[in-house]
Formats: C-alpha cells, structure tokens, sequence
C-alpha cells in the first residue's frame, strides 16, 4: 500500500485522543469527544475536549453579554419583531453615543448601551488573549499566538477606544452591525480625505496582501511536496533529499531565493501581525494628526497630478 | 433505519445548505454582467459612467417625450384681456394660452375625454372658479416653472422645464419625498437608532440616514465637511455629519443613473479643481430643488388635502428623481421648453424699472 500522508480523504478511525497530560493546577478538559465525517475532509475529526477554564469561561460571559446587548437593542430597533430581525440584520446596528456627548456617558437610549457593549466586548478579548498566554503556557509553548493577538486586539482598541479618546469625542468611533460598520469606514475615510493616502493605510494593506501571497506560497509548496512527505516540514530541515529540500530548491530555482521551513513561519507571523499593527497606527493618525490624508499627500509630493480634462473647474460658492 | 444512513443523510442535508447559500449570496452580491463603460475622464481615474444594458430599454422607455401640440400664433388679444381672472398667464395670446391649457391638461390629467382633464383643476362651465385646490397649485407651479427657466439657468441649462419633466402624465409625479416616521418607537430604555440602518432606494440599500432630504434639499444644512487643509484643528465635523452626506450623494446617483466619478474624482471628493463641470451644474441643482421646495411647494402645505401630504402633514417635496428618473439629463436632454415659447417668464414690466434681470 502506498504511504498515505495527512491530507488524505482517507479518515482513520479510532477512539477518541484525550491529549497530553496536563500539570496538576489545570482544571478538567469538558466535553465527551466526538468525530465529525464533514469536519474530517477540513481538519482533525475529533471534537473536544474543550479547556474551558476561569479564563475562557470569564471570556465567553463577557462576549455573551455585548453580543446579547448588541442584539437586544437591534431587536428593540425592529420593535421586537423577530422576522423583521432576521430580515433586517445586516442593516441593523447598535450605534456609537452622539457627536453631542463627547467624552461624557450618555443615558442608556443615547450610546450608553454602546459602551457597556463596548466595554464588554474588550474585557472578553483581553480575558482570551490572557486563556491564550496561560494555555500555551502550561503546554510548553511559545507565546507567539497571544503577541498575535495582542496586535489584533490593538486595532480594535484604536478604533472603539484610544482613537475617539484622543478626539475627544465617542462618536468617532464604529457602529456595532454588519452593514453599518462598513458603512461607517467608507464615511470615515471620505471624512478624512481618503485614507488609500495614508501611509500606514498602505503598509497595512501591503502586509494583508503579502500575508496572502505568503500563504498562498508556502501552502502551495508544502501540498506540492506533500507526496514525499512534506508535511512534517520541520523533522526534515536538516535532512539533504527531503521534501523540505526540493521545497527550498523549487523556490531557490524559480526566484534566486528561498525561506526555510523555520523562516517562513516567521515571515508569515510578521506580516500577519504587522497588518493591524499599522493600520492601528494610521487610524490613530486620522483626524488626530491629520485631517485630510489627500492634501496631506499633495503637500507631501506623493500624490499623481493627472492632466486637466475639463479646463478650470471653479468652486460655485467662492464666486 | 441504519446510523450509517443517518450520516449520509447529515453530510447531504448540509452540503446542500451550504450550496444554497452560497447561491444566494452570489444572487444577491453580483449583478449579472452586460455592462457599457463610456470613459469620462483622464485614463487610470476610473471615471466612467456604467450602463447596465438590461436596463437601458426600460429606462429609455420612460424617457420618451410627447409630440408637441402645432404652435400658437403669438399676436392678437392678450389672454387677460380675454378670459376672467388670468393672473399668472395673462401676457400670452389667447391662443397661446389655450395650447398651454391644453398641454398641461394632457401633462398632467391626461383622460380619453379631453373635457375631464380640464376638471383636474377647474369647476365645469366656470374656468375662472377659485374653488379646487389644484388651481392655485398649479398657478404656483407656473411660476415656478417661470423662476427654474430664468433664474437657474445655470442648472437646466437652455433645455428648461416644462410641467412633463416631472408630471409624466401623472397629477403627482411618480417620484416625490416626504418626511417618514422614525423607524422604531423611541425608547426610554433601548437605542433603536430611528432614522437609519434601514434598506431604501433613496440612499442606495446603504445603511447610511435615510432622509437625506430635510437637511439638505429642505433645509440649507451645510454638506461640505472636509478640511480645505491637511492639518485642520478647527474642523468638528463628525463621521455620522459624513454619512448624512453620503445618503445625499447616494440618492444622486442613484437618481441620475451615475456614479460617483460622474462629479468627481474620487480621490479626493471635496476638491473642486479635479472634478468635473457637471458637479458645478449638480451644485446648482442642490440650490434649485431647496428653492422649490422652499419657495413653492412648503408654502402650499395648507392648500393640499391630506391624502396629498406625507405621514407626518409635511407636502410631498421634490428631489434629483423627480425630474431625473435615472438619467443624467431628465428626458435625455430633450429641449421641450423650445416648443413651448408659453412657458418662459413674461417680460418684465416696464415699472420694474432698469433693474437688471437676476443671472
């Protein structure tokens, strides 16, 4: 029989794997494992146990509630009418206090609710990036994950919380809702003279784009080595006649230059976290430090000129 | 029935949910292509206007003007030395007065028996009565007409109006705005966001406010809000400031079956320098809808019957669609005022003295 690597539609089945052990501090892994045929064509099929823990129980109420307040005041805006809700739901939102209430708490009805979501919503994140450190912790692992997070974790935190703080004004920061929040970003940037001149806007997208190409590569190179074995990339890093090396020579063969297995993960995590770690910054630059991103990059000589189609164009008003 | 078959079923079931709703995300994101580009401005700025071509008939079809009634002989009596009580067209020959009359009744109340249609707005046997409200509407809705053929010239440009650019044969043209009801109840304790995050054509199915009208095309709330400089410290305009704005550029799109870059380059929506002259024509059209809404049709709020006014009493205004109806130049630029002379303002009276005329 031919060797069967992992990414195989063959789905071994077996009992249930309940992981390593765990140091004699860590609660009971819940939940029964189970094995799921659809699950298996993506991924492992088998479902838990799940580390719930303080943290990750903690995490799961905080998010429950601003999901449950979001939800309830979308709801209340539809006048409790389920099928309007379900109808509506991409539009609806729960909506940042007004321009009106600059800093202060505002009643309930007015952008309070906006906050406590708000509040929640980041106690939830900073509670499971905290889950993240402890359980990599206790498995040995490094913390790559949790710095991953964290750098998420700041865009969200310029956008709903330093940002407005610094505006001196929570109605600067995002609506809650599907729609809405899109909405919103296209608004911000015509408010601000187009953020695509922004330049940690352009890092940010530099870094989401490379992210792709990176996983696009090194997925696409680890599948197409696969057949020798591929997949387990790092026992062969050392090894000459490897998959790992016909991996690196295909690369070095095609564009001068390869990564190694080590290495790629690293520009990968790079680039993943680099995305929101400049775009927090633009965003925080944005109405802060400048206030119309266009002029701002005419004034700096990077914007194109294109020539006049039209002849003068005269503002009406200033005539 | 064996587990084996309840796990075929399960796997089934779902991959099917999950191919239906693929479809209908794609149904309802993509429009099916069949497009016409026409580039209108320098290359690589994207400013293009898109036709959809599988709309392009039904659009055309609604576009089509009448053929204009045989002109009127502009000499003899004056129609106000004729007919009773003729206070707005009193300078034009009977004659041409009648061919007005007769335009507008088949403008407006158009019927098979053409004596109905003058009922629309006058009392059977007495044309000079006072007693149907649609009379004093209309008689204001000529001057108004007057006022848009002289005064904003700088928007309708030498094509002009007549009553069909916006009646199309029917007494309330088919696109008119009123004031809507908040979309839920106020609450004391939940924030239900009253006038937005709701799916209308006026603002394109965005979620932005949807009456972009009151502040802008009633109201004379200011719509620019970007900083003239790169490092503004005194601009306090907010980003839910932006989105009214953007409803209101929305609905002009939409209502002019044009993009953004019709007006604009992108890049840069606030300057002027890199926009296109139909943005100065769009600008004074924003001046002409707030004058008749303002100067016309709010002042005749009390003349209306109900069932002629919004939800919320106010009358039922006019924006771009009114006249536009998704095309750029309502009628596709059709100059109808040329064929009729009778509704251009009256020439000034001699006691008006050498004032100049206004634009």
């Amino acid at each position: 029989m031919e060797y069967q690597f992992l990414f195989t539609r063959i789905q071994p089945h077996g009992p249930s794997y309940p992981g390593v052990p765990l140091p004699p501090d860590n609660d009971a892994r819940v939940g029964r494992p189970r094995h799921s045929r659809i699950l298996g064509f993506f991924a492992d099929a088998q479902i838990g146990p799940l580390y719930l823990g303080t943290l990750g129980s903690l995490s799961l109420l905080c998010g429950f509630i601003a999901i449950e307040i979001i939800g309830l005041n979308m709801l209340a805006s539809v006048n409790w009418d389920p099928v309007q809700f379900i109808r509506l739901l991409p539009w609806l939102a729960l909506e940042p206090p007004g321009p009106q209430w600059g800093l202060r708490i505002p009643p309930l009805n007015e952008g309070g609710w906006w906050l406590a979501a708000g509040f929640f919503l980041t106690l939830s994140m900073f509670l499971w990036a905290a889950r993240v450190w402890r359980r990599a912790d206790q498995l040995g692992l490094g913390q790559h994950t949790f710095w991953a997070f964290l750098s998420a974790i700041w865009l969200y935190l310029v956008l709903g919380f330093l940002r407005p703080l610094w505006m001196g004004s929570w109605s600067e920061a995002v609506p809650f809702g599907i729609f809405p929040h899109l909405d919103w970003t296209a608004a911000f940037s015509i408010r601000y003279g187009n953020l695509f001149y922004n330049p940690f806007h352009a890092l940010s997208i530099v870094f989401l784009y490379g992210s792709t190409l990176l996983f696009a590569m090194h997925g696409a190179t680890i599948l197409a080595v696969a057949r020798f074995g591929g997949e387990r990339e790092v026992d062969q890093a050392i090894d000459r006649g490897t998959a790992m090396e016909r991996a690196g020579l295909f690369w070095r063969w095609t564009m001068g230059f390869n990564a190694t297995s080590e290495s790629i993960h690293r520009w990968a995590w790079w680039f993943a976290v680099l995305t929101p770690l400049t775009g927090g910054i633009g965003i925080l630059l944005t109405g802060t430090v400048v206030d119309n991103w266009y002029l701002w990059a005419v004034e700096k000589r990077f914007a194109p000129e294109y020539p006049q189609v039209w002849g003068p164009i005269l503002d009406p008003a200033a005539r | 029935m064996k587990p084996e078959f309840y796990k075929t079923f399960g796997f089934l079931f779902w991959t099917g949910v999950a191919a239906i709703a693929t479809a209908a995300f794609l149904v309802v994101t993509f429009e099916r292509p069949g497009t016409t580009e026409v580039q209108m401005g320098f290359r690589g700025t994207a400013m293009e206007v898109v036709y959809n071509n599988r709309n392009l008939d039904r659009i055309q079809a609604r576009n089509i003007i009448p053929a204009a009634i045989e002109p009127a002989d502009p000499e003899g009596p004056r129609a106000s030395e004729v007919f009773e009580n003729v206070q707005v067209l009193g300078h034009l020959s009977v004659e041409q007065f009648n061919r007005i009359m007769q335009a507008m009744s088949e403008w407006i109340y158009p019927n098979e028996n053409p004596a109905e249609s003058c009922n629309g707005c006058h009392v059977p046997g007495n044309f000079a009565a006072e007693d149907i409200y649609t009379k004093h509407v209309a008689r204001r809705m000529l001057q108004m007409v007057h006022t848009i053929n002289s005064t904003f010239a700088n928007h309708v440009q030498d094509v002009g109006v007549t009553c069909y650019t916006c009646h199309r044969g029917q007494a309330v043209p088919a696109a008119v705005w009123s004031q809507a009801p908040s979309n839920a109840p106020a609450s004391r304790m939940w924030q239900v966001a009253g006038e937005q995050n709701r799916p209308v054509a006026a603002t394109g199915y965005a979620t932005l406010p949807s009456d972009p009208f009151t502040p802008y095309l009633w109201r004379d709330e200011p719509i620019r809000h970007l900083s003239g400089t790169a490092r503004e410290r005194n601009n306090n305009a907010s980003i839910i400031q932006a989105e009214w704005v953007y409803g209101l550029m929305m609905h002009m799109s939409t209502a002019l079956g044009v993009n953004c870059t019709f007006c604009h380059n992108s890049r840069s929506f606030a300057s002027w320098e890199t926009s296109t002259p139909q943005r100065v024509t769009a600008w004074h059209g924003i001046r002409m809808v707030r004058a008749i809404n303002n100067d016309y049709i709010e002042p005749l709020r009390d003349r209306f019957p109900p069932h002629r006014l919004g939800p919320l009493g106010d009358t039922l205004k006019v924006n771009c669609t009114t006249c536009h109806q998704g095309v750029y130049q309502p009628l596709y630029g059709a100059p109808m005022l040329r064929d009729y002379p009778e509704l251009n303002p009256p020439p000034r009276r001699a006691e008006g003295g050498s004032q100049p005329a206004r634009n």
